[in-house]
């Protein structure tokens, strides 16, 4: 009812990055048996301990039901129709990016995530991953001359074992939830970071996963680990090509943090949501978790999530450690048909942790956007601290938006806030704006941004900047 | 009177406008010029359709015009967006000015005040060179630079949202300025403040219509013309005597002169 003729007007900017890349690809066939696991694992020269890791989690993963607690609606996934490994053909051992598949470089190019030496990122190390393999690791030298570590897990898994072998599922067990298990079992490739003792990592450290054919999932893992000390800022950017099926996205990032060490974990999740009627689009069903062991360790996500048809996803803390902190600062925004149940939980077990929760959810079209979030005080969270922020603001009138916070107290000697709020952009704020001579489009960005400001001002700079830029593009005509 | 000769064109012309919302009639037939260095003020029973006329003019969404024209500078404006209004030089101030949590109050007179100089022609200012701007404007309504870092209106008293409109005022250098009860809830100093505002920023090249229920404003800005609407339709037009007439016999006095439909 809102400017109704100005809406019909608005050109909608397509998804940018919704181009496939023609490449050669190697798959191996449809389904999910042992077979499979086996396969994949060889493909990868994996140890043994790692193959017993992936069969120990698949036999736990069948004899699991799919979670339907989050109420989403979607058409039953076949785990038998996916592929799950996809890798564009390339020499067996590259040993430097000018052996990489131009087509592969342009691809990253056109993302705006440029890997070669001449125009790579200057201040940001890159890991670029497609489909289901690592392609490429800009800055590896730089940073291995400060100790730190920064590869892919599958070359970590070769050259790193004992790390792996020590930290790999002590965060997120196999067995945690249908979709961690599934990804413990056909896990193909993502990010491997190891910050040594004292160092603060010199420059951020960023994933680039990008997925591109149609009928493969992907299900990367991340392992995060800062040792005494040590300090790293960690971005994570995802887009995908539009296909009018779903695609299956199960990733699992495990973070540990010990005694005095700060990771910061950024999303900016842009997977493909599908279109106006709600046809193709990812289904993002991710386990995210870190463990703050340390004493005085210290936890940070901050999440910008726009894309996806459907985002299922909670980044967490367990906080063990002495006065350990966990942070979850969130935007999740909706648009058409898409659905998002996230939130995060922060379960305090160790005395004097703290841990903060700021979340935005923004709605619009016909989209249902869910806070859903866990605060737990253990019996020995002794003087633990929590607050929570939860607000939800409403676009145009057919979309929905819920909170659904769970508090769980067994220490009486700690406290917990929660605050939360609901608004929804009137026409008469948008009429106020315009007319001060502020176009329409650029008042419902400004309303938008000014609503999700506390999150932003967690993000790394350029970060922030590109997120007001992509909430802006996703709302271009949703005011109806 | 309105139909006496001027020497300049009118920057607004109103002719013969009816408008409704939801289907029902709101405007009757309004006709109203506002020539250059012009003051005029409409008064009027609530609900007789003074601030809808002004929203209006200022393209609130909400409006159907059924007949009728409105003319800026010669131009018709019926179909430009409320923003395209604004940055040519018309401003709406309003009776409840609304508030936006969350966008600060500096960044969205900046933005306002950009749309409008792009218009002009003029170079837009980046926020060092407005903050300079902007502290100059502050002195005209007597606020604090602290108002700028609020989110807009969001907590202002009654009195600041209405400074807030004319500081706005200030920087946008309208042509013509409607400003719809910007004297309601003040109280006697807020109100010199807001008046003297007023007439520091309109000039010999500047119209300024000024909707109001009490002649306490009219004490202090004299208008050229004072018209009385009523179910939709002004109903008579006087000088600034007209107001006083009316401050002392009340709108029932006018009630004779509703023409007959």
């Amino acid at each position: 009812m809102v400017n109704e003729n100005l809406v019909k007007d608005v050109v909608k900017e397509p998804y940018k990055y919704g181009f496939v890349t023609d490449i050669e690809t190697e798959k191996i066939s449809k389904g999910l048996n042992e077979d499979i696991i086996r396969l994949i694992s060889q493909k990868k020269e994996e140890p043994k301990y790692l193959l017993d890791f992936r069969l120990k989690a698949f036999k736990k993963w069948q004899k699991m039901n799919e979670p339907d607690w989050a109420g989403l609606g979607y058409k039953q996934i076949d785990y038998q129709d996916i592929i799950y490994y996809s890798a564009p053909k390339q020499k067996e051992k590259i040993s430097s990016l000018d052996e990489v598949d131009p087509k592969l470089l342009e691809t990253f190019d056109k993302l705006g995530i440029p890997l070669t030496e001449q125009k790579k990122l200057t201040n940001v190390a890159v890991d670029a991953v497609f489909d289901s393999v690592s392609i490429a690791t800009t800055f590896r030298e730089e940073l291995a001359e400060h100790g730190v570590i920064f590869c892919s897990i599958s070359e970590a898994v070769k050259n790193h074992s004992d790390l792996i072998e020590k930290y790999l599922g002590t965060v997120v067990p196999a067995s945690d939830n249908y979709f961690a298990a599934l990804n413990s079992a056909v896990f193909s490739d993502g990010s491997f970071v190891y910050i040594p003792k004292g160092v603060a990592c010199p420059m951020d450290l960023s994933s680039y996963f990008r997925i591109n054919s149609g009928d493969s999932g992907q299900f990367e893992r991340t392992l995060i680990i800062a040792e005494e000390s040590s300090s790293v800022s960690y971005l994570e950017g995802c887009t995908a090509p539009m296909f009018d099926t779903n695609t299956l996205h199960a990733a699992v990032v495990e973070l540990i943090a010990l005694d005095d060490a700060s990771i910061k974990y950024s999303t900016v999740q842009n997977w493909y949501a599908g279109d106006e009627e709600g046809i193709g689009g990812i289904f993002n069903f991710v386990t995210k978790r870190g463990k703050c062991l340390g004493k005085r360790s210290k936890i940070s996500w901050s999440q910008v999530e726009t894309g996806s048809a459907i985002t299922w996803k909670y980044p967490s803390c367990l906080l063990l450690g002495e006065e350990s902190v966990g942070e979850f600062y969130s935007v999740a925004l909706t648009n058409n048909l898409q659905q998002a149940d996230t939130g995060t939980k922060m379960i305090h077990i160790g005395p004097k942790t703290k841990s903060t929760i700021v979340s935005k959810g923004i709605s619009a079209g016909n989209s249902i956007n869910s806070y859903r979030g866990l605060v737990k005080m253990g019996t020995k969270a002794i003087g633990s601290r929590n607050y929570s922020q939860c607000d939800s603001m409403l676009i145009g009138d057919q979309a929905s938006a819920n909170t659904f916070p769970y508090i769980k107290s067994q220490q009486p000697n700690s406290e917990i806030e929660h605050e939360a709020s609901t608004c929804r952009i009137s026409e008469d704020q948008l009429f106020y704006l315009q007319s001060r001579g502020i176009e329409f489009e650029e008042a419902v960005s400004m309303m938008v941004s000014g609503f999700c400001r506390d999150v932003f001002n967690q993000l790394p700079m350029e970060f922030a900047a590109e997120a007001d830029k992509l909430l802006a593009l996703k709302l271009e005509g949703s005011v109806g | 009177m309105q139909s006496q000769m001027k020497e300049s064109d009118p920057i607004l012309e109103v002719e013969n406008l009816s408008a409704s919302t939801d289907n029902l009639p709101i405007l009757k037939g309004v006709s109203l010029s506002v020539y250059p260095g012009e003051i005029h003020a409409i008064m009027g029973r609530n609900g007789c359709g003074k601030s809808t006329l002004s929203k209006i003019i200022a393209g609130h969404p909400s409006y159907n015009i059924t007949n009728g024209d409105i003319k800026f500078l010669g131009e018709n404006i019926n179909s430009l967006e409320p923003e395209e209004r604004a940055q040519s030089g018309i401003f709406l101030g309003f009776q409840y000015p609304i508030e936006i949590p969350g966008v600060s109050n500096l960044e969205f007179l900046r933005v306002s005040t950009n749309a409008r100089r792009k218009f002009l022609n003029k170079e837009e200012l980046d926020t060092f060179d407005f903050e300079e701007l902007v502290k100059e404007k502050l002195e005209l309504v007597k606020m604090d630079h602290a108002f700028l870092s609020r989110s807009v209106n969001q907590g202002f008293s009654g009195g600041e949202k209405k400074r807030n409109e004319i500081l706005q005022m200030a920087l946008l250098e309208p042509k013509i300025a409607i400003l719809d009860e910007t004297d309601s809830g003040l109280d006697i100093d807020a109100l010199r403040i807001v008046a003297s505002g007023i007439k520091k920023i309109s000039n010999a090249q500047t119209g300024i219509i000024l909707i109001t229920h009490y002649q306490r404003l009219l004490d202090e800005i004299e208008p050229n013309y004072v018209h009385v609407m009523s179910d939709g339709q002004i109903i008579k037009t006087g000088g600034s005597d007209l107001a006083l007439e009316l401050e002392k016999k009340g709108y029932e006095w006018t009630d004779k002169f509703i023409k007959k439909t």
